[in-house]
């Protein structure tokens, strides 16, 4: 069994035709629902259901002061090196780019640890480009030995891995995984993934089930906003977390919800996903799974990130740079994307604090 | 009141509290102070000592005692190590056990907790167990060397009262050591009604913490948990299904005599 089987239930699924027939009192009636469906879920992504947002949203705030309270978990990116083995049309690390590239030693990543401590995160997201060649697992365990002295928590972004990577690297010190599948639907990713290892879609589909099975604590999963539908794309995310929440219970599960930023290429074939568009999705998918995580990145302004907030955000990044070194090189590389965000942790703290929230530095303790 | 005894100490409040979900630490003691609770529990992966404004340490009463808990742990096994942990960062030695590898309902798995208990009675931590309202866990885990034994009214955070409560009912009824109600409880007349059945002490965190006032908040579950025991000293009235006629209906029969 693998979500892939999920995903091909509703593949050829007559969306168009399901939102049409979806009126204003399904919507009430699904709001009013304790326990939501995969349907209740589609139709709460329905265009009916844009004229309902702001029930759909007192309802989450209710659910997400329910489960996670008025606190907000902090963390910032790392980004160890930006080599990548794949050509992808909407990435600015797509091996054709002419852009710097950047590999930190292990005496760069101590540096950029200590200076990313210093502003008292204690949890954080490791990144690397898709190389395995030139970040292999090797690599990346030796900066998780390096990471885990100034850390609770390390997150890896990286490669889709076999599940014994996985349990090497959870044996290293990791806890968390992130992984997008980017775009569900097969046809565009197969498009926008021109050549390298990413054109395997089954791979990275199954990836955050491979991290379940290797007992990663928390996995995150989203999809690229931007690259296909997205009422299409965020009901099959939403599908993927539930189907890994509810064979995997003791995994935590988070979603992400990155709209494509400006980049270093030239892919245009863009779908828009507006504010309005993304607000629903989240509160979709806080309605359906109410006990997973939000987590917001610095791809958004900082006004639209603190708007969003109580309505069921749990995890903020802060003090941001896509950047390999950023935290602390002056040789810098080419960054992934250009984020828009840019305030520090204090900064992000202090506003937390002013809209009633606990900004949260520690969730995790090593054991 | 009549004071509640757990491992050897004598406390005044039947009242536990937690300290998650609020929005800031600094409101913590001012709920402390107004719910008079004297056991305060912390999930110690939120213990940062490196920051003082962090550190929830910091922000709770040195007459106070501490009940870490296990939050975070899904097995005995790391329950065990957390509760170590625990000790080591200078929490004292109660600890609440939470054995949990059910994310979506935050369920407590007895078994695992159990064999947690099991290790941690004998390195002389006062054990109080969360767990699934089960006699034969619960006496297991009396025999398991816990101190209380604490169950779930309804899963964490739902405040949705004590759905369990003939479960509890049998629990106070014959289990020998305090029975602390956990989790669940979202009023303070639920509180009320989970020592008017006889419970021991009641532990609440998100019911005060997501109110809009969790100082009042702490005061109204103080003032619930004092007069849910009270009644329970006094004794209830007997419930009756029918109603005592001030005019008996065989009344009658008493010209016969």
């Amino acid at each position: 069994m693998s979500f892939y089987n999920e995903y091909l239930k509703y593949k050829d699924f007559d969306f168009d035709s399901f939102f049409k027939n979806t009126t204003d009192e399904d919507i009430l009636n699904t709001i009013n629902k304790d326990k939501l469906d995969k349907f209740d879920f589609l139709r709460l992504l329905s265009p009916t259901a844009e004229k309902h947002l702001e029930q759909m949203a007192a309802k989450s705030n209710k659910l997400s002061l329910q489960h996670f309270g008025k606190s907000i978990i902090l963390y910032t990116p790392m980004y160890l090196a930006n080599h990548c083995s794949n050509k992808c049309a909407y990435c600015s690390f797509n091996v054709e780019n002419d852009i710097d590239r950047k590999q930190l030693t292990l005496e760069e990543v101590e540096i950029e640890a200590k200076n990313i401590s210093k502003t008292g995160l204690k949890h954080i997201l490791i990144l690397t480009g898709e190389s395995k060649s030139k970040t292999p697992i090797s690599y990346i365990k030796d900066c998780v030995k390096v990471l885990k002295k100034y850390f609770d928590s390390i997150c890896i972004e990286i490669y889709p891995l076999e599940e014994d990577e996985y349990k090497e690297l959870i044996s290293a010190g990791v806890d968390s995984l992130t992984i997008y599948q980017e775009v569900y639907n097969e046809d565009i990713y197969d498009k926008v993934h021109i050549a390298g290892p990413k054109k395997n879609y089954r791979f990275r589909l199954d990836a955050p089930e491979r991290g379940c099975k290797s007992k990663m604590r928390s996995i995150g999963i989203g999809c690229l906003l931007g690259l296909y539908d997205f009422r299409i794309e965020a009901f099959m995310t939403g599908l993927h977390g539930y189907y890994l929440q509810s064979k995997y219970l003791d995994v935590s599960i988070s979603f992400s919800l990155p709209r494509i930023r400006p980049h270093v290429g030239s892919f245009m074939d863009l779908h828009d996903v507006n504010d309005k568009n993304l607000v629903q999705i989240m509160l979709a998918l806080k309605l359906f799974m109410p006990y997973a995580g939000i987590n917001i990145s610095t791809r958004e302004s900082e006004s639209f990130r603190e708007n969003l907030i109580p309505l069921g955000v749990t995890k903020l990044s802060a003090g941001v740079c896509t950047e390999v070194g950023g935290h602390s090189q002056s040789n810098k590389s080419s960054s992934q994307f250009e984020i828009s965000d840019t305030r520090s942790v204090s900064e992000v703290a202090i506003s937390l604090e002013r809209k009633g929230y606990q900004p949260i530095f520690k969730d995790w303790v090593h054991i | 009141m009549d004071k509640l005894k757990i491992g050897g100490t004598k406390l005044d409040s039947r009242l536990f509290i937690g300290t998650g979900k609020y929005s800031s630490n600094d409101i913590l003691p001012k709920v402390i102070d107004s719910s008079k609770s004297q056991v305060i529990t912390m999930a110690l992966r939120r213990v940062n000592l490196d920051s003082p404004k962090e550190n929830i340490l910091n922000y709770i009463n040195k007459n106070c005692i501490l009940l870490p808990n296990t939050s975070g742990a899904r097995n005995a096994e790391e329950a065990v190590r957390i509760a170590r942990l625990a000790k080591a960062a200078g929490c004292g030695n109660w600890i609440k056990i939470e054995a949990i590898s059910d994310n979506k309902y935050l369920l407590p798995d007895n078994y695992e907790t159990i064999k947690a208990i099991d290790i941690l009675a004998k390195e002389d931590f006062v054990v109080l167990p969360y767990m699934n309202p089960d006699l034969m866990d619960a006496k297991r885990m009396v025999d398991a060397g816990a101190s209380a034994i604490m169950p779930l009214g309804s899963p964490i955070g739902t405040n949705r009262g004590i759905r369990t409560e003939e479960m509890i009912q049998i629990l106070i009824d014959e289990i020998d050591i305090p029975i602390v109600v956990d989790a669940g409880i979202g009023k303070p007349s639920q509180a009320a009604q989970a020592m008017e059945m006889g419970a021991d002490a009641v532990l609440v965190n998100t019911a005060i913490a997501s109110s809009s006032d969790p100082v009042m908040m702490g005061d109204a579950f103080r003032n619930a948990v004092i007069a849910g025991r009270k009644a329970y000293l006094a004794k209830l009235g007997s419930v009756k299904k029918f109603a005592s006629a001030s005019s008996p209906l065989t009344g009658f029969l008493q010209g016969d005599e």
